[in-house]
């Protein structure tokens, strides 16, 4: 059992939750993540590692569906049923020279550790974070703290710049020398901001998260094409290079269960707790 | 017509006590037992016999747990046919004695009257980690639990058992009795530490701290065949089907959250053990099911009873065709397969199936389950510096198993390759044997 020891609302949606868990604490690096099972009937859910401290890991996420929802509900003292890592390959951080790190969204929750770690291998840190509007943004203290520069956008423009992380992207890159950019976020967002690194032939690293189930590359339900080729995104990344990625397989992959998802939000809704459906033997 | 299947509950139900006493009666107690030979873990099996027609069945089971701390699982998955009992002096003549039957019997006999341990020397305060807790894992803790070595397993799933819990299913393997024999190992001394990950919870330099380590990290990367169509929703890898349902109870779905397409018609490729699995799963969430392999009906590798089961259950076979290219817009709507022929015998002695030119024909299909084998884990193995790697991913080991790092250890699937639960057992028996001499020479 991993017990809460501290969780807090964040934003509309979005919260964060630290979580006793010491063998994930001690060893995770930038663009790792967990995988989380809230209860003896729950799924086993992927959420990437925001923060350690002592014996403690941060994972930051939306309440998208029965999972994430009911995460929403522990409180300080609950514990949740496993939580297993760091799983996946850690960020290739190295001294590139000039990088930047960009956040869209929940996908802000990856971006202080790997800011972090790039600055402390040498490199000047400008950091991007947007969402839809000012209400959605989070970790901003701790991405000014962290980044050398911070850029902000909005896309109703109530903060910062009024656009996406890609038109700041964009004109960074007329402007001076990137060496190697990150974007954390919804699929959509990392396919389109990445498409802007191209013709500067920057390198450009996004953090994927196709439909995960064992998270150590022994189902293949997060097969991602990348450069033509099946990786497993569980062990070969989450990280890979953008401008290789198949981003329109991953999206329709993630629209696997949709219907699914909906009849398990419902039944959620419906039954306060588990009655237990007694055709699995054992325990259950 | 093909009965209906439904639940998850097992299938073949075993011996009362009477038929067990007959069926021992019938063995000759030879000298030279045959038999023995033939079994991997090398029970001394005309002693349990003996006790079990003297209907002493708590010797019975201290005779069988002296070489094999996991006999219901055995007694229920082994193939025989081509083991014991094949070995057995009366398969010549008439049919051998059901050495499985009689195992599971007793083994299940112990489990409802109350277990006893087998004997665990003194402490000898060397610590020994076992990565993995599939049948080589946790066949390995016991013996160097029994050895007196204190003993650490890391799993880096939620539930030990490897294969036994998230691949062989409920209606083969009933989960209850996994359990229970972990628990036996478990009292030994052993612990297990779930969600644990070795190589990224627990860094190499860590786990080469110890005084022996043992790899039991099985064989669980699923291959692909590399057609057209395979990212369609819809596919899978048996593995991934099978965990949904086994580990994560996706049959129970939504009071289980973890979902599971059900399929209407559900196209199963491959001749294995893994495949007849995943047909009569599929078949049991309510699908169509029709499984297709490449060679004839008399060429599945999968064990006979298996292949009847999933015949009676309603299973299509569609021998002699492969798929070769998935179809659907984002999910999958059909496969298109070619008949075989066979041609000359290759070099396994099997004759070798090539395809039929112009013979393409399209099955429907709303899921597609590929069955065609898996490889050695590769992610712990590729970060220990030095540990060879022959073709396909397996781990080079000496007949000891030993790796060719110092004080490591492997068996089980990940040296051999996708094997069995027993030879997993009887190769993980070896090198705990071996490890044992090393830590005592020191
Ligand atoms: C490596 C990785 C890191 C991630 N990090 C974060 C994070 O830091 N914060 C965050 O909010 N989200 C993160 N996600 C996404 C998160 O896992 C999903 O939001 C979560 O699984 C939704 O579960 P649910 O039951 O609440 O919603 P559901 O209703 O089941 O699904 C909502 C959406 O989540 C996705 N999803 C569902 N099940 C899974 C699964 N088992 N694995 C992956 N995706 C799934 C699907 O695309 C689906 O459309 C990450 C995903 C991956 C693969
Ligand atoms: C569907 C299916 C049906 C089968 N049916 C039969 C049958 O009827 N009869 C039979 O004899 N055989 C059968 N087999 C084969 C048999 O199950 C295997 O040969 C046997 O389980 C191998 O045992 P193992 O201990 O080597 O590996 P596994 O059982 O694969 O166990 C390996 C364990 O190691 C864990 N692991 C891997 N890497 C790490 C790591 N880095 N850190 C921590 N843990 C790790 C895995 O999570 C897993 O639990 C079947 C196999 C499958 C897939
Ligand atoms: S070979 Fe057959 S008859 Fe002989 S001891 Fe073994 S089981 Fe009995
Ligand atoms: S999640 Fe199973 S292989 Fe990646």
């Amino acid at each position: 059992m991993y017990q809460v020891e501290d969780a807090t609302q964040l934003s509309e949606n979005v919260y964060q939750i630290w979580v006793n868990a010491p063998q994930v604490a001690r060893h995770a690096r930038a663009g790792q993540f967990l995988i989380i099972r809230v209860d003896e009937t729950g799924e086993r859910i992927p959420l990437t590692i925001s923060a350690t401290k002592g014996d403690s890991v941060r994972v930051i996420y939306m309440a998208v569906g029965k999972t994430t929802e009911l995460l929403a509900t522990k409180k300080k003292g609950d514990v949740l049923a496993d939580i297993v890592g760091p799983l996946g390959t850690p960020s290739e951080i190295k001294n590139y020279g000039t990088v930047v790190v960009i956040g869209g969204g929940v996908g802000i929750a990856s971006t202080p550790i790997i800011a972090r770690e790039a600055k402390e291998a040498g490199n000047h840190v400008i950091g991007i974070i947007g969402a839809r509007n000012k209400d959605l943004l989070i970790l901003e203290d701790e991405m000014e703290e962290v980044c050398d520069e911070l850029f902000i956008t909005t896309d109703d423009g109530s903060k910062g710049v009024h656009g996406f992380a890609s038109t700041v992207l964009e004109g960074l890159l007329k402007e001076r020398t990137i060496d190697c950019v990150w974007i954390v976020g919804p699929a959509i967002m990392m396919k389109v901001t990445s498409r802007v690194t191209i013709p500067y032939k920057v390198k450009t690293f996004v953090s994927l998260n196709p439909i995960m189930v064992d998270g150590t590359g022994m189902c293949g339900s997060c097969r991602v094409t990348v450069g033509g080729e099946t990786k497993f995104a569980c062990v070969d990344g989450p990280e890979f290079d953008a401008h290789q990625v198949d981003f329109d397989s991953l999206m329709q992959r993630q629209r696997m269960y949709t219907d699914e998802e909906k009849e398990a939000r419902e039944h959620f809704h419906h039954h306060d707790h588990h009655g237990g459906c007694g055709c699995c033997g054992g325990k259950h | 017509m093909a009965k209906e299947v439904k639940d998850f509950t097992e299938v073949n139900k075993g011996l009362t006590e009477e038929n067990a006493v007959l069926e021992a009666l019938r063995c000759m107690s030879c000298v030279r037992p045959t038999c023995v030979k033939g079994c991997p873990v090398g029970i001394d099996i005309p002693a349990f016999i003996q006790k079990v027609a003297e209907k002493d069945f708590e010797g019975a089971a201290a005779v069988i747990k002296a070489d094999n701390m996991l006999p219901a699982i055995c007694g229920r998955v082994c193939p025989q046919e081509s083991q014991c009992e094949g070995a057995c002096i009366l398969a010549k003549k008439e049919k051998p004695v059901a050495v499985g039957a009689l195992e599971r019997y007793v083994a299940d006999w112990e489990r409802e009257h109350g277990t006893k341990l087998p004997a665990v020397a003194e402490p000898t305060g060397k610590h020994v980690a076992v990565v993995g807790s599939g049948p080589a894992g946790l066949t390995a803790a016991a013996e160097l639990a029994r050895f007196g070595h204190e003993v650490t397993v890391f799993e880096s799933l939620h539930e030990a058992g490897g294969v036994l819990t998230y691949g062989i299913p409920e209606f083969r393997l009933p989960k209850a009795i996994v359990k229970a024999e972990i628990e036996q190992v478990k009292a030994l001394g052993v612990e297990i530490r779930l969600n644990h990950l070795v190589g990224r919870s627990v860094p190499v330099e860590e786990l080469l701290g110890y005084d022996a380590v043992f790899l039991g990290t099985g064989a669980g990367l699923p291959y692909f065949m590399g057609i057209e169509g395979e990212n369609l929703n819809g596919v899978y890898s048996a593995n991934e089907f099978l965990t949904r349902v086994n580990l994560m109870h996706a049959n129970c779905f939504p009071e289980f959250d973890t979902p599971v397409k059900r399929g209407c018609k559900v196209v199963v490729v491959g001749g294995g053990n893994v495949a007849m699995d995943a047909a009569r799963v599929a078949r049991r969430l309510g699908a169509a099911v029709t499984l297709v392999y490449r060679r004839r009906e008399e060429d599945l590798p999968a064990r006979a009873v298996e292949v009847k089961n999933a015949h009676e259950e309603g299973v299509e076979f569609l021998c002699c065709a492969n798929p070769v290219r998935i179809v659907g817009e984002t999910a999958v709507e059909g496969v298109e397969c070619v008949r075989m022929e066979m041609c000359e015998v290759d070099a396994s002695g099997r004759p070798k199936p090539t395809c039929i030119e112009g013979s393409e024909f399209t099955l429907e299909a709303d899921v597609f389950i590929e069955a065609i084998g898996q490889g050695p884990n590769p992610l712990l193995v590729s970060m220990i510096p030095g540990l060879e790697r022959a073709r396909r991913g397996n781990l080079v080991v000496d007949e000891d198993g030993r790796t060719t790092v110092a004080r490591v250890y492997a068996a089980g699937d990940a040296a051999t390759g996708a094997a069995t639960v027993i030879w997993a057992m009887g190769s993980a028996k070896t090198a705990a044997a071996a490890i044992d001499k090393a830590l005592k020479e020191e």
